[in-house]
């Protein structure tokens, strides 16, 4: 990936947040999405190739990206385009607010664009239509191969304003892309923007690999590989593909997670039937046992302070979570349910701990608070697990696999994102099956 | 006006916690010790009479009194070869979370090896990995598929 600057020029910044009137409840899912018109950028015609229909429908793509996104929350109902009455070019200037009243909506966006001297220039403005008011007003320079990703920022600044809540499109989601029959299965890295688009193979198949997660402060990944058939814990840095295996380990080392500051690798390491949880020190490649247990120990996320780790144990007789404090001190087991409980992972927002609940032959997602209590159940299904939090903690993306028949056949392996309400539950298309999901942080913070 | 609203979904929240732990009493997950596999559909032999497989019970990594006969069996097939290698490959199931299954399985595959070593065979000519769930040798999602797949498998190397 290009390195990719963009100058933000906050221009007429007007934020009226005292006095604005749309607001989105964030906390009841899909019950009410907001209406919102979002009008096509207007293409200015002083633009370099302007007959190129690829810098004409440049507007209508951009605009296409930011519904798109809106959809997938179902926080927004972006309305139909036939019914929209005023040019983009006008209703960027000044819309007539009674026109957007008149087909519903309560919010629109309208913008405008340039391309010239290899420098694509956007500015977009939210308005608030019951209020007659301009909410927002941003501009952009970027390179026009970039158009996406200022989509996505776009998406964020509208979201971050009507929700109160930090954005998650400018992400990437990677995971493990599955093709072959079941029992010769070929399994390749994979990343994508959050939306689907822009997927890129990081790995040739050769050997299995599975678990990536991202590193929350950059785009290092830390992931399991077979390489030579001996499993263990790699980096790979997606800007320049460059692996190393971490640490020095005379066996299996699974299940990997970066700390928070991105400084530490945790994850399992499993020595004559024993796993137990190690750190490792990237800068110093100090390494640190954790757990001392003759119980697996595995799965193991930090809360987004450092403070703490949540992690799978059998210390019990069967799979539980557990919590620590980072030193491997004041263990405590927190899940108490009837089931099994795997896969903690703790949310950015450090209030709640994701999990894969087992429990009568169905899996379930769920989330409780970091003390165990609160328990809440999102969604029930044949089998699915392996949950990791968008970066404003609102979302859970996980894999979800289908029951296969005699000999394997209708099995499928893909990913589904939930929202933590329990509602918006939806498929993301992978060109591929796919499984083990993490999040990415945002791209630009 | 706002505050109210908070009410509300406060009280949105209080209600499906309720919801949700009053099902959660729902009779208990029994979690079968008796599911080993016992056929010999998937077995195959090391040498004569000297099975390669052992199975085992969901969530478990315990050997039974056929998988010790079985080990005893590739013992001293290993003593009376005494060139022969071999790694012990410990699989799990699809029904249990991905990470679990690769620890899971490398316990089982050591149970295996604790075994043998018992039996007078060098640590040195037996190495372990753990496939996890990762190559199920049945495709099917029943209990029997599971049961074949729960598994350690002796193989040679050269």
């Amino acid at each position: 990936m290009k390195k990719f600057f963009f100058i933000l020029l906050i221009f007429l910044f007007k934020i009226n947040i005292a006095y604005s009137l749309i607001e989105v409840d964030i906390t009841r899912g899909n019950l009410n999405p907001l209406p919102i018109a979002v009008s096509p950028l207007h293409v200015d015609p002083q633009s370099d190739n302007y007959q190129d229909t690829k810098t004409k429908e440049l507007g209508e793509l951009i605009s296409a990206v930011v519904e798109k996104n809106f959809i997938s929350t179902g926080l927004f109902n972006p309305l139909n385009k036939d019914a929209f009455v005023q040019k983009p070019d006008i209703a960027h200037l000044k819309p007539r607010f009674e026109d957007w009243r008149l087909i519903t909506a309560q919010a629109l966006v309208t913008g405008k664009l340039l391309v010239k001297d290899e420098k694509l220039k956007i500015e977009f403005r939210l308005w608030d239509v019951a209020a007659n008011k301009e909410i927002i007003a941003l501009a952009f320079t970027t390179t026009p191969s970039n158009w996406r990703r200022v989509a996505h920022i776009i998406s964020d600044k509208i979201y971050e304003r009507l929700t109160g809540e930090s954005g998650y499109f400018d992400t990437r989601i990677i995971y493990v892309s599955e093709t072959g029959p079941r029992t010769q299965r070929v399994k390749k890295l994979a990343i994508m923007d959050q939306d689907g688009e822009n997927t890129k193979y990081l790995t040739l198949g050769n050997e299995l690999v599975l678990t990536p997660r991202f590193n929350p402060t950059n785009q290092l990944v830390t992931y399991l590989s077979y390489f030579r058939n001996l499993p263990r814990v790699y980096l790979l840095d997606i800007e320049t593909g460059i692996q190393e295996v971490v640490g020095n380990f005379p066996g299996m080392t699974f299940a990997p997670r970066f700390s928070p500051d991105g400084k530490k690798i945790i994850m399992s390491f499993a020595e004559d039937g024993n796993s137990d949880i190690y750190t490792m020190n990237l800068e110093t490649r100090l390494v640190e046992k954790l757990t001392e247990d003759s119980s697996i120990d595995t799965s193991p996320s930090y809360s987004p302070d450092g403070k703490y780790i949540c992690f799978n144990s059998d210390r019990s007789g069967l799979q539980q979570i557990y919590t620590m404090k980072s030193d491997g001190t004041s263990v405590k087991r927190i899940s108490f349910g009837d089931g099994l409980y795997g896969t903690p992972v703790w949310s950015p927002r450090g209030d709640l701990i994701a999990f894969t609940k087992v429990r009568g032959g169905k899996f379930y997602i769920g989330v409780m608070r970091s003390d165990g209590s609160g328990e809440r159940l999102l969604t029930e299904n044949f089998y699915q697990e392996a949950p990791s939090w968008s970066p404003n903690g609102r979302l859970l993306v996980f894999y979800r696999e289908t029951k296969a028949g005699k000999n394997g056949e209708g099995f499928t392996a893909k990913l589904w994102s939930i929202d933590i309400t329990g509602y918006n539950e939806r498929e993301l298309k992978t060109e591929t099956d796919a499984s083990d999901p993490s999040w990415s942080s945002l791209l630009s913070k | 006006m706002k505050f109210n609203k908070k009410i509300t979904n406060l009280l949105i929240i209080l209600i499906s916690t309720f919801a949700l732990s009053a099902c959660s009493t729902a009779k208990k997950t029994s979690i079968g010790s008796g599911d080993v596999y016992t056929g010999n559909a998937t077995i195959e032999y090391l040498a004569s009479g000297v099975k390669d497989r052992v199975f085992f019970a969901t969530n478990r990594s315990t050997l039974t009194t056929a998988s010790r006969d079985t080990l005893r069996k590739q013992a001293s097939w290993m003593r009376k070869n005494k060139n022969l290698n071999v790694v012990l490959e410990g699989h799990g199931d699809e029904r249990g979370t991905r990470e679990y299954n690769l620890a899971l399985a490398e316990k089982r595959a050591n149970a295996a090896r604790d075994y043998l070593l018992t039996y007078g065979i060098s640590g040195k000519r037996i190495s372990v990995i753990s496939y996890g769930k990762e190559k199920p040798i049945n495709s099917a999602s029943t209990p029997l598929a599971w049961s074949q797949n729960r598994r350690s498998v002796t193989v040679k190397t050269k």
